[in-house]
């Protein structure tokens, strides 16, 4: 038996020792920076809350960036998501070619992360590039996707809406898992296919719907790649969202301490909200009686 | 509604007008449901397809209409693209990038294997709650680790080389494979490595003789994930290659379009194509391994 447990430490050696050297140390360290100044030469002066103090009093710049953050978070989330259901939705019918719609959905999924879509999109909302050209050939004026601040962030949240393809995946699964007795049950019972949708499939799908809600919210909180490639933050800072504002902090002018204070920030935003996500579920999530979660 | 003037309202014509009426409605559905689909679909795909044509185009082109097809095809943008504005040409930067990814791929199958391994096959103390750190490694945001990680890296001197992307990963750093992983290993049944145990195999053995092949579909998926992420990684690299002779892919077309703003956007888009490439080849070639992957776990895209 003590050889079971010493060899099971030993092949969880890598995790362990990844886990003091890459999280939980970095992780407290950060939270002591916060509260220090340190620009890398010297050594970190405590500095107590001076840092959040002129984050939440003085910081015009933050102020901005927390708004556009949860802004874009608070548009992107839902919508990518409520498309993600509506196709799933549509291709868990019986439908010839569902494999290759599923495909042709899912590419961009494998893509959209990477710079040369963001490079793409640039290009595609440009004053003369292919969206406009669009627009203008249905008669329509041309937008000016990137000199106006109102647009600028709207074309992020497209360009995640488009990548919508691995959270369709995940429902299609959980569609298609569902048993067919409980729609003839309905049916049956003399409910429509929209009722059906929504008081047989929607709480089935509640897990699910859970489950990309929090991993969609913490991984867009943390959106990076597009503000910085597409629009690099402009124009007005109406796309610079804190993780941008923390690099530029960090690794441009070198204020670790007060990058760690945003950082912080951020984090606390983030775990309050899955916090609250978690809190709620068992309010609106269903498990049908499976241990799986 | 002409279908509501029925001449006689016997019962048997109205079940007939009632199964027309529902055939017809089926009809309709479909119909709606696959314009649909092709709407989206166009949608998602025209502006990939679009990249493709546009990047045989010159650059004059790329801004006069709307369609892909290039009225004389040029290799010109590939060939200029190719060269860089640095003394390195695109050979280099993907064989920086393929640097980066196969340890980072091998060193997060072996680890994140042995993990889930233990995690899954034994028991030992404190069990549960390392496990439940795999999780809040899951749901932590890198941005709050991300600063003393550099500086831990820079004190290490290890700056501007390819270990800051390798380590981590190396020492099971991702969570979400580990996870995926346990999963799937508890889903698996214990008879053959017993029987193993029984004729004489340690547990490295039974690892690597029995639980290696059952594990691999899944060990398939988490290597292909895993080099996907790593081509896309752009944060990475900026935060810790600065030497334009190591720069991977995703760094060097950022560099293009910051020395060739608004003038080659033939050469960049040509270059995108090229960067996109084999993510798409391995996609196509192994598409199975990802949809199982993702409806299995879900993932972070």
């Amino acid at each position: 038996m003590r050889a079971q447990r010493l060899l099971g430490y030993a092949y969880l050696a890598p995790y362990l020792i990844g886990l003091v050297i890459f999280t939980a140390i970095p992780f407290l360290t950060s939270l002591y920076l916060s509260f220090t100044s340190y620009d890398l030469m010297s050594s970190p002066q405590w500095t107590g809350l001076s840092n959040y103090e002129r984050l939440f009093t003085r910081d015009r710049t933050f102020d901005k960036s927390l708004t556009v953050t949860l802004l874009y978070v608070f548009s992107t989330v839902p919508l990518k998501l409520a498309f993600a259901l509506f196709i799933a939705a549509i291709l868990n019918y019986k439908l010839k070619f569902i494999n290759l719609f599923r495909t042709a959905f899912y590419v961009p999924s494998i893509l959209g992360g990477s710079i040369a879509i963001a490079v793409l999109w640039r290009y595609l909302f440009s004053a003369e590039g292919l969206v406009n050209m669009a627009i203008a050939s249905v008669g329509l004026t041309p937008v000016d996707w990137f000199g106006d601040p109102t647009n600028a962030l709207f074309t992020i949240t497209l360009l995640r809406c488009w990548q919508f393809g691995s959270a369709m995946v995940i429902f299609l699964a959980a569609l298609q898992s569902i048993d067919k007795s409980l729609y003839e049950a309905a049916s049956i019972d003399g409910a429509g296919k929209v009722m059906t949708f929504f008081f047989v499939t929607l709480p089935l799908l509640t897990p699910v719907i859970f489950f990309n809600l929090v991993m969609q919210m913490v991984q867009a909180f943390q959106e990076f790649n597009g503000p910085y490639i597409i629009t690099q933050g402009g124009p007005l800072k109406s796309t610079y969202l804190l993780p941008l504002y923390i690099y530029e902090e960090a690794f441009k002018k070198f204020n670790m301490g007060y990058a760690s204070a945003i950082a912080w920030v951020l984090f606390a935003i983030i775990m309050v909200l899955t916090l609250v996500a978690f809190w709620s579920s068992k309010k609106w999530v269903y498990y049908a009686g499976d241990k799986r979660s | 509604m002409t279908d509501m003037t029925l001449p006689k309202t016997t019962a048997r014509s109205l079940d007939e007008a009632a199964a027309a009426k529902r055939a017809r409605m089926d009809l309709i559905s479909a119909v709606v449901r696959y314009s649909l689909l092709f709407g989206v679909g166009f949608l998602m795909l025209y502006p990939l397809i679009w990249l493709v044509g546009a990047s045989f185009k010159t650059n004059s082109e790329i801004f006069a209409g709307a369609g892909f097809l290039p009225e004389s095809p040029t290799l010109e943008g590939y060939i200029q693209g190719w060269q860089t504005s640095t003394p390195y040409t695109f050979g280099r930067f993907f064989w920086n990038s393929f640097l980066i990814i196969l340890p980072k791929v091998i060193g997060t199958a072996i680890s994140c294997t042995m993990v889930a391994y233990a995690f899954a096959r034994f028991d030992f103390p404190f069990k549960k709650i390392l496990f439940g750190s795999v999780i809040a490694v899951l749901l932590l945001p890198n941005v709050v680790t991300r600063i003393p990680q550099y500086i831990l890296f820079r004190d290490l001197g290890w700056l501007d080389s390819f270990l800051p992307l390798w380590v981590p990963s190396a020492l099971a750093g991702d969570a979400f494979f580990v996870f995926m992983l346990v999963q799937f290993l508890r889903s698996l049944p214990t008879d053959m490595e017993e029987a193993a145990r029984v004729d004489g195999a340690n547990s490295l053995q039974t690892l690597i003789f029995i639980v290696v092949p059952m594990l691999g579909p899944a060990l398939v998926s988490v290597c292909l994930f895993q080099f996907m992420w790593t081509m896309n990684d752009f944060l990475g690299p900026l935060i810790y290659i600065s030497s334009v002779d190591k720069y991977p892919v995703s760094l060097a077309l950022k560099l293009s379009i910051d020395t060739t703003e608004a003038f080659e956007w033939n050469r960049i888009l040509a270059m995108s194509v090229l960067t996109i490439t084999p993510a798409l080849v391995v996609f196509f070639a192994a598409q199975r391994y990802f949809i199982e992957g993702i409806s299995a776990g879900g993932r972070k895209g």
